[in-house]
């Protein structure tokens, strides 16, 4: 005993230094381009002439139009979980517990949505419920500028997000509990109620949680399709900013979003938590089968339509208005040059959005890899634990406030990026880190640290170690981790659209603008694009379907 | 495992020529890297920014420099940007900051100085800033209530000629206007009816005007080709509004964009309701090619541009003795009495008046 302390000890100390070796890369990352930045364009609009001017705050937050925004930006959110919730999870449950054909593509169907940049969505939207959509030719119904439009496209949005996090552990709890419990005498009802639902609440939180964190900080789908009347938050904070240029009350408005998103994060980690405690799991296989009698096969043919309905119309709709010209006239347009919306030709948007992604995507990776290996050891203690929330921050902070903060805080030597192409790549990479961290994380907490350890002892090096222990066991998450941060950089709209050089748009910011100018063909390009963006966006998340062999990741 | 393996290789592999690919890009055909002395010049402006192929050909040629546009955003946005950017401006000059955001520039020191040859040309009304030229007059226009010929005609009304007319019941529901937060026109047409009815009695004329059902959308796009009844673009939309904010330019606009042209401008200016604009240019305060810069302020001013600039920008010059084209006397002449206000007042009020119309109009 009191030989073997020293030892522990050495070990422990080993451990510290290798975790800190891990964090290194990622802290400085998040220090240097997401904390820096923003912490610059808020102290822009709080730090007046050398003074603080918290007050501010109060007198922000006691302007009834920023109160309005406030309390619309909470019930829509609310809104949208509660309605995503009630419309995804009957389609969580058939597509964990019943057998169909066609159940694999569709599952991948159904995420494309989520990669979809909400630009498209967006735009997708609006040709099926704007002027001269499909349902104002059909019944003369027109619900853009309405908050119904908003609702829907985010339902759309996130319906995935429900089927693959709650669905994902529905699929794997054992039905022999509930049948046993029936057994013992219970109603259908009771058993559900009693086994399976405690079983699934935390998953269903989780769910809820991030459709309202994402719901909360919408801002492509108000942007395009709530009209002036509608703001969030972040639509607001771009407002602020880009438009009335008040930025001391952006810089209010970020604070108040900051800490909104802080307290849904840890709710969301502590959720996730109790989930990975105690349950036992079976084989996803296993447990799902044909659809018996009448009633399943009723919900099956139920979730069915909704997903025709809500998720492939409004696709359908925007591929079908893309080839309203003859000859495939939108997409030609595409390659000439015109001289009035952009100096290049759109097609050229392509090519910077492909490069741009790739990029993006090496950086999630070298970022998000070591702090996914870092948090993933057992060793880790609540500093770490904490990270991992941190590194969530970005999906939910305004992405304005990040694209802004670029402009303002990278300019001078010794980083004086301003006008260098990699600004672009590195806001997208920002989203992409939690994508990469969520989905590598569960497959490196699965390596047996046994495994590591007897290779440690045969005297292998840490870095051997990872290549001979980890690596081959990771590899496969590690692609699937890079094909979400490739599909969110091609689709991230917020930042770029303020750092991308206005001679080098992005897929994204190519549609806005489009959208934004009048005329037939104008709108054409834009549903070209938008389709030629879906396209790319829904053939990566096939391939990494075909990848994915490990159904518990959230995304 | 083989294939996954290769795929790795490739994806890496892929990763670095693009990377490779990304950075030649940047190095070639691009001034804003490079430090004095470039033969490139760089012009920041908005959306709507247009020039003839030949005139700026020419202007290469006699002044040795290239010119490369950044169109960034509409006006208020490509102002607000290149103020936040100013330490390290994306340009040399900007063009497109007018009389109802210049104070925003001008306090937040965006420009320097710089007097343009041929300022002296420039028409005593559009001068501003005169003992320290930080900015220079490029071009003018009036932002006025357009109608739609046919649809008054149709429906045996005539059409408004005032503000006042606009907020009677026989209008209800036919105007459609731009959110002065986000764009140009609908700044304009706030500051119009604030310098009409005055710093109190603003407030209660869009209160009589949201009663009468005046609807608010985001942009001058949106609302002139979509809502709009009267212009080619909303016909199409079916754009059922008769009235929009737009441009005392918009009538020829009209005749000279439609095929066949048509002997008559189908929409017409309501005389009562316009408010001057004028948009200025200026040389960036920390501008790396600063006598490239100097070069294209003198070429905005000059008579070739200045008469170039109608019928691709659909604005007035403000050089004396400018050609105006004869479809812009014939189908839109300018308006008489257009509201204006000092740039003074307009600094001081127009963040406070935009948010109470905001909380007034909008929510």
């Amino acid at each position: 005993m009191d030989l073997a302390r020293p030892q522990v000890k050495g070990r422990r100390t080993r451990g510290a230094a290798a975790r800190l070796g891990l964090v290194a890369v990622p802290v400085a990352f998040f220090a240097v381009f997401f904390a820096y930045p923003v912490a610059a364009i808020v102290a822009r609009g709080l730090h007046v002439d050398g003074v603080w001017r918290f007050g501010r705050l109060w007198d922000v937050l006691g302007q009834s139009d920023i109160r309005h925004v406030l309390w619309f930006t909470t019930w829509q959110a609310l809104a949208s979980t509660a309605l995503t919730l009630l419309i995804a999870l009957p389609g969580a449950y058939v597509f964990a517990r019943f057998d169909f054909p066609g159940k694999q593509v569709l599952r991948a169907v159904v995420t494309v949505p989520f990669v979809l940049p909400t630009v498209v969505v967006g735009t997708a939207f609006l040709a099926l419920v704007g002027r001269g959509g499909l349902l104002d030719e059909l019944w003369g119904v027109r619900l853009d500028t309405t908050v119904w439009a908003i609702l829907l496209a985010h339902v759309f949005f996130n319906y995935a997000v429900v089927v693959r996090t709650v669905g994902g552990l529905w699929a794997q709890l054992d039905p022999r509990q509930e049948e046993a419990a029936r057994m013992l005498g219970a109603s259908r009802w009771t058993a559900w109620r009693t086994v399976t639902l405690p079983a699934l609440g935390p998953a269903v939180a989780a769910a809820a949680l991030m459709v309202f964190l994402f719901t909360f900080t919408s801002f492509g789908v108000v942007q395009i399709l709530g009209g002036p009347a509608f703001s969030t938050l972040e639509v607001e904070i771009y407002r602020q900013t880009s438009e009335i240029f008040d930025l001391s009350t952006a810089a209010v408005l970020t604070i108040v979003q900051f800490a909104a998103v802080g307290s849904i994060l840890a709710v969301h980690a502590w959720t996730v938590r109790r989930r990975e405690s105690t349950l036992r799991l079976v084989d996803a296989a296993r447990t799902a089968r044909r659809p018996r009698g009448a009633g399943q096969w009723a919900l099956l043919a139920g979730v069915l339509a909704v997903i025709a309905v809500l998720l492939l119309l409004p696709l359908a709709v925007l591929v079908r208005r893309s080839l309203d010209a003859p000859r495939f006239g939108y997409y030609r347009a595409l390659t000439e040059s015109d001289g009035g919306v952009f100096l290049v030709a759109p097609i050229e948007a392509i090519g910077n959005s492909l490069q741009y992604a790739v990029v993006a995507t090496l950086i999630a990776v070298l970022v998000g890899g070591p702090a996914a290996a870092a948090l993933s050891r057992r060793d880790a203690g609540r500093f770490v634990r904490g990270f991992d929330a941190l590194l969530m921050l970005p999906l939910g902070v305004s992405a304005v406030t990040v694209g802004f903060g670029f402009l303002i805080s990278l300019d001078e030597p010794p980083l004086d990026l301003r006008s260098s192409w990699i600004l672009v790549p590195l806001a997208q990479a920002l989203v992409g880190v939690p994508f990469v961290v969520r989905t590598m994380l569960p497959v490196l907490r699965a390596v047996d640290d046994r495994l590591r350890e007897a290779a440690a002892v045969l005297g292998a090096s840490p870095w051997r170690v990872w290549r001979e222990i980890d690596l081959p066991m990771v590899r496969r998450a590690l692609l699937i981790a890079a094909g979400f941060a490739f599909a969110v950089s091609l689709g991230e709209f917020g930042a770029t659209v303020f750092i991308a050089r206005p001679d080098n748009p992005t897929l994204p910011v190519a549609v806005a603008r489009l959208l934004g100018r009048a005329g037939d063909l104008n709108y054409g390009q834009a549903m070209a694009l938008s389709t030629v963006l879906m396209v790319v966006c829904a053939v990566a998340l096939l391939v990494l379907e075909r990848l994915r062999t490990d159904r518990t990741g959230e995304f | 495992m083989g294939i996954t393996k290769k795929v790795t290789v490739l994806a890496v592999g892929l990763g670095l020529v693009t990377l490779a690919g990304c950075g030649s890009s940047d190095g070639s055909g691009d001034g804003s890297g490079s430090g004095g002395g470039s033969r490139t010049v760089t012009l920041v402006s908005h959306n709507s920014w247009a020039v003839s192929k030949d005139v700026l050909a020419a202007f290469e040629k006699q002044s040795g420099y290239k010119v490369r546009v950044l169109k960034d955003g509409d006006a208020g946005q490509a102002v607000n940007k290149a103020v936040l950017t100013k330490d390290n401006p994306q340009g040399d000059v900007f063009f497109g900051v007018d009389n109802t955001l210049l104070s925003r520039a001008l306090d937040n020191g965006l420009f320097q100085s710089y007097e343009a040859k041929g300022s002296g040309k420039v028409a005593p009304e559009f001068r501003v800033d005169q003992d320290k030229h930080r900015v220079t007059p490029v071009d003018t226009g009036d932002v006025c209530v357009n109608y739609d010929k046919a649809y008054f005609s149709e429906h045996k009304l005539t059409p408004p000629t005032s503000f006042d007319d606009l907020v009677k019941p026989a209008y209800k529901d036919l105007l459609v206007t731009e959110n002065a937060s986000t764009s140009s026109p609908g700044l304009g047409f706030l500051l119009g009816t604030a310098a009409k009815y005055g710093d109190d009695g603003w407030q209660d004329y869009w209160k009589k005007l949201k009663a009468n059902g005046v609807k608010v959308v985001d942009g001058w796009e949106q609302a002139y080709n979509e809502e709009f009844s009267g212009s080619a673009g909303g016909k199409k939309a079916k754009g059922d509004r008769p009235l929009v904010v737009s441009y005392a330019s918009s009538p020829p606009a009209e005749v000279i964009y439609a095929d066949p042209r048509p002997s008559d401008a189908p929409t017409g200016v309501v005389e009562g309701t316009c408010f001057r604009q004028v948009e200025y240019a200026g040389l960036l305060s920390n501008a790396k090619n600063a006598e490239g810069g100097k070069a294209l302020i003198d070429f905005l001013l000059s008579e070739t541009f200045q008469a170039d600039m109608p019928m691709n920008m659909f604005v007035y010059p403000v050089r004396e003795g400018a050609q105006v084209p004869k479809e812009f006397t014939e189908y839109g002449p300018a308006a008489k009495n257009p509201e204006t206000m000092e740039p003074a007042k307009i600094a001081a009020h127009r963040d406070d008046w935009v948010k109470s119309w905001t909380s007034l109009v909008l929510r």
